[in-house]
């Protein structure tokens, strides 16, 4: 550096190599574990959430949870014997979900089928005592049952009974959402002029700010009130306004992703359609949608597990009573609400706490499988399509 | 391909007469309809909440405890509960939001299959229902991570063992964290190539080109991203049911080892499990309305400064 003439420097294959640098190294290190730690998360979820439920596997071992449940019996019964009262004041107002899910489904289905249920508050005492004595075995074979009846003398688990009621929420949700959200994405992107299109566009978004709970608080208050003054069901909160809620929910999610969708469709596809004399509307739907499709049913998958793990909306809108019919006016509960209302009565190790659990880790399988569906199967298709192979 | 060449099959060729023009009006008004059924449904939404939660809503509401078994008073530490659980989240999930984007667009290569697995995860991550988190708070951090706290340093005694703002807040930071990385991600990406070109031809190293010019630039990304996530965690409830969420405490939390209350789970709770339902509407609308207020105003600063993140691309 001193000389005024820089030296003539001489390169070599050795020295234009990549200097060896710790700071380098380590922040390259760094960084990349901290990106795979969100690959580490998708494995702990998995892992937390199905390890509590693993007692439900441990055939046979039935002392396990045992002591837990008898050390917090005191606290459970208040739990109960609270709701039970709140439920008996006042039926069939607006305090309907969280305190109608305990009576409907315990009352009912409970005093029905069992003759010695007449209290709810005596079967809880009955359950602590018996608890958990009845090992995995029994609680597997009632799992295929259409009874929801986690509290009682003999508990039973019947997943069948929510398994419809998330269904025929979700169906009624998409059939709702889906060509609604669709139809507006078709507008949006087709026949929109620009101008419009960034209003339409952030104003629909913006539906997707919405706090699930705020859309369920707004089913339970308005709607649901709104729809039984039109076709005078029995129970105000059921599966049609949880479905409706939801769709509020996934039309967000479909519009976007199917908008997404349509707009990434070449223009040469649009421009050939439209010289060949076809006009606006026959082109939008004969040829953009249709080569938007995979798209379209990665928008429609998304939405379903939006709607299948949504908790706020079912809990609040949808009447948390497993009943088992195929009319949209009846009260319903889905897999998401059962775990979110009854989590927090239960005790740590109970079979119950294991099977709230074991759900947990259904949804959480069923919307992996979803997703992965939309992102490989849907991608490559559509890459397959644009590249004309 | 080869049917549309044919003139005979073309499915336009039908319809090219006088009845054409009423069908096609008719299908874009169709598609017009959905849009503003949409539309219609949001603005009745928010019409309804903000005509029914006006009365009640007042500085004095925003700022005072809830009284008399909660049919009176305000909603101060719900708000405050909010408050300390965004910020938490916040601290937790934006270092490692933006670490995450940075390894996506600097270090990643293409096409690698690690990568791809990253991007995955985070996709799943945003789909995975919010209950599951909240389910994994309490199998994870309350029940794993907490009692084992609890005995390795308290001798078995139960202090972080139990829901509280931590756990609810890193519970929330996962749930957001896919949120942040998409928006940073997006504004890496509109940074020029060049600039990243012209900082490793003069000799800095990558680490110095990531760290003097691509991340000052991303500033505005992590901002979007913080804010959105900000909303997100603002308005969810599910994950916090069991991580930490108080039905309702007489004082605001002192600690991290504490529960909180929450202006969503208010709402839920209200609606749901209050004592008297019908007397307590104007407070629980006001709470809807404050809740809403909060979401949607941050997320229209985050579309503005996207907005702008997205002009500065062109």
């Amino acid at each position: 550096m001193n000389s005024p003439l820089p030296k003539k420097q001489t390169f070599t294959p050795e020295s234009l190599k990549k200097q060896f640098r710790l700071s380098e190294f380590l922040a390259e290190k760094v960084i990349s574990s901290i990106a795979f730690l969100s690959i580490a998360i998708i494995f702990l979820i998995f892992i937390f959430v199905f390890k509590e439920s693993l007692p439900l596997f441990s055939f046979n071992d039935k002392a396990k949870a045992n002591t837990e449940i008898q050390t917090t019996t005191g606290a459970e019964i208040e739990t109960y014997g609270a709701d039970t009262s709140a439920e008996e004041s006042q039926p069939e107002t607006y305090g309907a979900p969280a305190e109608s899910l305990e009576p409907e489904t315990y009352g009912t289905v409970t005093e029905d089928l069992n003759p010695d249920s007449t209290t709810d508050t005596e079967v809880v005492i009955d359950e602590k005592v018996t608890g958990n004595k009845e090992g995995a075995d029994k609680t597997w074979s009632t799992f295929f049952s259409t009874e929801w009846v986690p509290v009682s003398d003999n508990p039973r688990f019947g997943l069948i009974a929510l398994l419809i009621g998330t269904l025929k929420v979700t169906i009624i949700a998409m059939l709702i959402a889906g060509p609604l959200a669709i139809l507006a994405a078709v507008y949006t992107s087709c026949f929109a002029s620009n101008r419009r299109k960034e209003i339409i566009k952030p104003i629909i978004e913006m539906l997707a700010a919405f706090p699930s709970v705020v859309i369920g608080f707004f089913a339970m208050m308005v709607l649901a009130t709104f729809f039984q003054d039109i076709f005078g069901y029995d129970s105000r909160l059921n599966a049609f306004i949880g479905g409706v809620a939801m769709a509020l929910a996934a039309i967000p999610i479909i519009y976007t992703i199917s908008e997404d969708a349509l707009s990434s469709v070449p223009k040469t596809y649009t421009e050939a359609s439209l010289a060949l004399g076809a006009s606006k509307a026959q082109t939008a739907f004969s040829v953009i949608l249709p080569a938007a499709t995979p798209g379209i049913f990665a928008a429609l998958l998304l939405g379903v597990g939006r709607v299948f793990g949504e908790t706020m909306i079912a809990l609040m809108a949808t009447g948390n009573a497993a009943l088992l019919s195929a009319n949209p006016f009846e009260s319903v509960r889905t897999f998401a609400a059962t775990i979110g209302s009854e989590m927090a009565e239960t005790v740590f190790g109970e079979t119950h706490y294991s099977v709230l659990f074991f759900i947990g880790s259904l949804l959480f399988i069923f919307s992996f499988i979803l997703n992965a569906v939309a992102e490989f199967y849907v991608k490559g298709k559509l890459i397959k399509k644009f590249q004309g192979k | 391909m080869e049917k549309a060449i044919s003139i005979t099959e073309n499915p336009f060729a039908k319809t090219n007469g006088k009845g054409k023009d009423i069908k096609e009006k008719a299908v874009v008004g169709i598609t017009q309809i959905a849009v503003i059924l949409i539309i219609a449904i949001l603005v009745v939404i928010l019409g309804i909440i903000i005509y029914q939660g006006r009365e009640k809503f007042s500085w004095e509401f925003i700022s005072s405890f809830p009284t008399d078994g909660m049919t009176k008073g305000g909603i101060f530490p719900a708000l405050i509960g909010t408050f300390i659980l965004v910020i938490v989240m916040s601290i937790a999930a934006v270092p490692f939001g933006t670490i995450t984007a940075i390894y996506l667009t600097e270090y990643a290569k293409e096409n690698s299959k690690i990568a791809a697995a990253v991007r995955f995860s985070i996709r799943t991550l945003a789909v995975v229902p919010s209950i599951i988190f909240g389910l994994f708070g309490l199998g994870f951090f309350i029940q794993f991570v907490g009692t084992g706290m609890d005995t390795a340093f308290n001798d078995g005694e139960l202090h972080w063992g139990q829901p509280n703002i931590l756990w609810a807040s890193l519970t929330m930071a996962l749930l957001t964290l896919p949120v942040i990385i998409v928006s940073v991600e997006e504004s890496l990406k509109t940074i020029p190539r060049e600039l990243r070109e012209a900082s490793l031809a003069l000799g800095a190293t990558k680490w110095q080109t990531i760290k003097n010019v691509v991340f000052p630039g991303s500033i505005s990304g992590i901002m979007t991203g913080t804010i959105l996530a900000v909303s997100r965690g603002a308005g969810e409830v599910a994950p916090i049911l069991f991580t930490g969420a108080a039905y309702y405490l007489a004082t605001l939390p002192e600690s991290l080892s504490d529960q909180f209350m929450n202006l969503g789970y208010h709402v839920y709770i209200m609606s749901t499990q209050s004592s008297d339902v019908e007397k307590t509407m104007p407070i629980q609308f006001a709470t809807t309305l404050v809740l809403l207020i909060l979401t949607l105003s941050l997320n229209l600063v985050a579309v503005i400064i996207r907005s702008r993140i997205r002009r500065r691309a062109k």
